[in-house]
């Protein structure tokens, strides 16, 4: 009896989590969903007018914004990060290992407004006197975001490195394979899904970031034509005109969330499919499934 | 076509070179920003600016009331997801199977810690500020941040509870406990360390978090004396200080206070992590 009771109010509390999220998915589009329908979702996603005081809500200049900063935060990010792990998983021992990779876990603390302001401080200035133009930009916003995923992209690819079992690189070894070629032609590949996992969780973070990216890319309303371009992402949009909105202004800020949203939900939905995948092929190479 | 061929070991050579050199410039990258904002905002911390009040928004006195609410918000947050969390991961591991309904828990958890922190701020503003009229408060903070660290007090749950031996368990249930006895006196206290965890690294996250909050705990400097009142936070007041330029040396003082605070509780939790994972695995 008491069994049944304990399990059924557990399963109700477990219910939580996806109530949080139906919870969530109501209420932004709620708000925002009736702006959408009276500007047009067609004149919502391709005007390139944002003017709340006249009424006209147009948010392409947001989206390339946030796509162009999501790709620049990838290039700076990806290559680097995945090569730090290398070095840490492949290259160096357990021992200084277990110093190093805490250390750049440690470091993902950081709060995002530090980073922002560390870009204001120092990057920004550095941008403007030695390529012009404002500093305040998408190179700014690309290089403190890239910096911001390394932590993850860091942590997940080296312990997806690290459950590559050692019978594949012996293997290779074996064969006359230097320990690059190993590195390259068999433990990268064995751990492509893992790495893949952390970069789109990395992509996750950079389309998400708000206050650093405010602090330092300037915020004007233009679709960039250049890296030294000030821009304004989904995110930054609805921070900087939240205080003060009313009425459809607020609700275009909402309309803005729900974008935000679905492209958030899109990679999530991939990044649960290839961390599945990676467990399926894991498991059916032999590996250690984690 | 035909590609020069390298001598494998001067490619190794190169290689190992080029790796390094991309782990150092990570590392200095990360301590340079730590230490930037060390030598930068040390020198302004003494106690009257920790223990002062603000004057003047901020522009001088000290940071005291966005200490507290610092830890209050937080400590809002988990009195709601300590028990959500942590009843889910009891759930997930101890009465459950894999199956439909637990692939859906697990989505959900998975997604809410995908979502960006200034839609969780946009939720719980129009939630709980505007609809359920609790205003711009330490409530309504607490409650939004609560959403935000469920999925990771319920992976750290999952995951310390999933450690505990199986035998500890039989062992219990042979002494004549039931399912229920055999988790609160036995599981649980085991699986602590580990839960502890995740309430950390839940509350190194909420400290550093800044979207979500500014939106549903508002931004007042005043001391709050209800749970009902709206409170600044470290991250809040930083944010404002360095934004608005009201004062770089108070921004510089607040974010080293803000950084060493975080890092104290993340090593914390590492610690544990590192400890309990000793413990349980022999």
């Amino acid at each position: 009896m008491k069994r049944n009771v304990a399990g059924k109010v557990l399963l109700l509390i477990a219910l939580s989590s996806i109530a949080s999220l139906a919870a969530i998915t109501f209420f932004i589009f709620k708000e925002g969903l009736p702006l959408i329908f009276k500007v047009g979702l067609v004149k919502f996603l391709t005007g390139r007018e944002w003017s709340p005081s006249s009424g006209e809500f147009g948010i392409l200049p947001m989206i390339f914004s946030s796509v162009w900063i999501t790709l620049g935060a990838l290039v700076i990010g990806v290559p680097t990060g995945i090569s730090c792990a290398v070095f840490l998983a492949e290259i160096i021992g357990d021992k200084t290992r277990k110093i190093l990779k805490p250390a750049i876990e440690l470091l993902a603390g950081i709060p995002s407004v530090v980073y922002g302001f560390i870009g204001v401080v120092i990057l920004v200035p550095f941008i403007r006197e030695t390529f012009g133009g404002p500093g305040f930009s998408l190179l700014a916003g690309s290089i403190i975001l890239g910096i911001m995923i390394l932590p993850t992209i860091i942590s997940i690819s080296t312990d997806s490195l690290k459950a590559v079992p050692n019978s594949f690189r012996e293997a290779a070894i074996s064969m006359g394979a230097t320990r690059w070629q190993t590195t390259i032609f068999v433990t990268l590949r064995a751990a492509r899904t893992g790495i893949l996992a952390s970069v789109i969780l990395g992509m996750g973070r950079a389309i998400g970031e708000t206050m650093a990216v405010i602090m330092v890319a300037g915020n004007a309303l233009n679709i960039p034509h250049s890296p030294l371009d000030p821009i304004r992402p989904l995110t930054s949009n609805i921070a900087l005109e939240m205080g003060y909105a009313t009425g459809d202004h607020q609700k275009a800020l909402f309309a803005t969330g729900i974008v935000l949203f679905v492209f958030i939900m899109i990679l999530n939905v991939t990044a649960t499919g290839v961390s599945r995948l990676g467990l399926k092929t894991e498991s059916l190479s032999g590996g250690r499934v984690k | 076509m035909k590609f020069p061929r390298r001598n494998p070991v001067t490619t190794q050579r190169l290689a190992d070179t080029y790796f390094s050199i991309m782990a150092v410039l990570v590392l200095f990258i990360l301590l340079f920003i730590l230490g930037f904002i060390l030598v930068k905002g040390l020198p302004v911390l003494n106690s009257k600016f920790i223990f002062g009040l603000p004057r003047e928004m901020g522009e001088a006195g000290g940071i005291f009331p966005t200490i507290v609410g610092t830890f209050l918000l937080p400590l809002v947050a988990l009195v709601f997801a300590v028990p959500l969390g942590v009843g889910t991961a009891i759930y997930l591991t101890e009465y459950t199977r894999e199956n439909r309904l637990t692939a859906i828990i697990r989505f959900g958890a998975e997604c809410l810690a995908g979502i960006p922190s200034i839609i969780f701020g946009l939720f719980g503003f129009v939630l709980f500020v505007v609809v359920l009229k609790m205003g711009w408060s330490l409530l309504s903070g607490g409650l939004t941040l609560a959403v935000m660290i469920l999925p990771t007090i319920i992976r750290t749950s999952e995951e310390s509870i999933k450690a505990v031996p199986r035998h500890y368990r039989e062992v219990a249930f042979s002494l004549g406990a039931n399912k229920w006895q055999g988790i609160t006196r036995v599981v649980l206290p085991s699986a602590l360390p580990g839960i502890f965890t995740g309430v950390m690294l839940a509350l190194g996250r909420s400290i550093g978090e800044t979207a979500a909050v500014i939106f549903t705990a508002g931004s007042s400097l005043k001391m709050p004396a209800s749970i009902l009142d709206s409170v600044r936070t470290m991250s809040v007041h930083f944010y404002i200080l360095a934004r608005e330029g009201i004062s770089l040396k108070n921004a510089y003082g607040t974010a080293a206070l803000l950084v060493i605070i975080i890092l104290v509780i993340n090593t914390i939790a590492y610690y544990t992590m590192h400890k309990f994972l000793e413990k349980t695995h022999g």
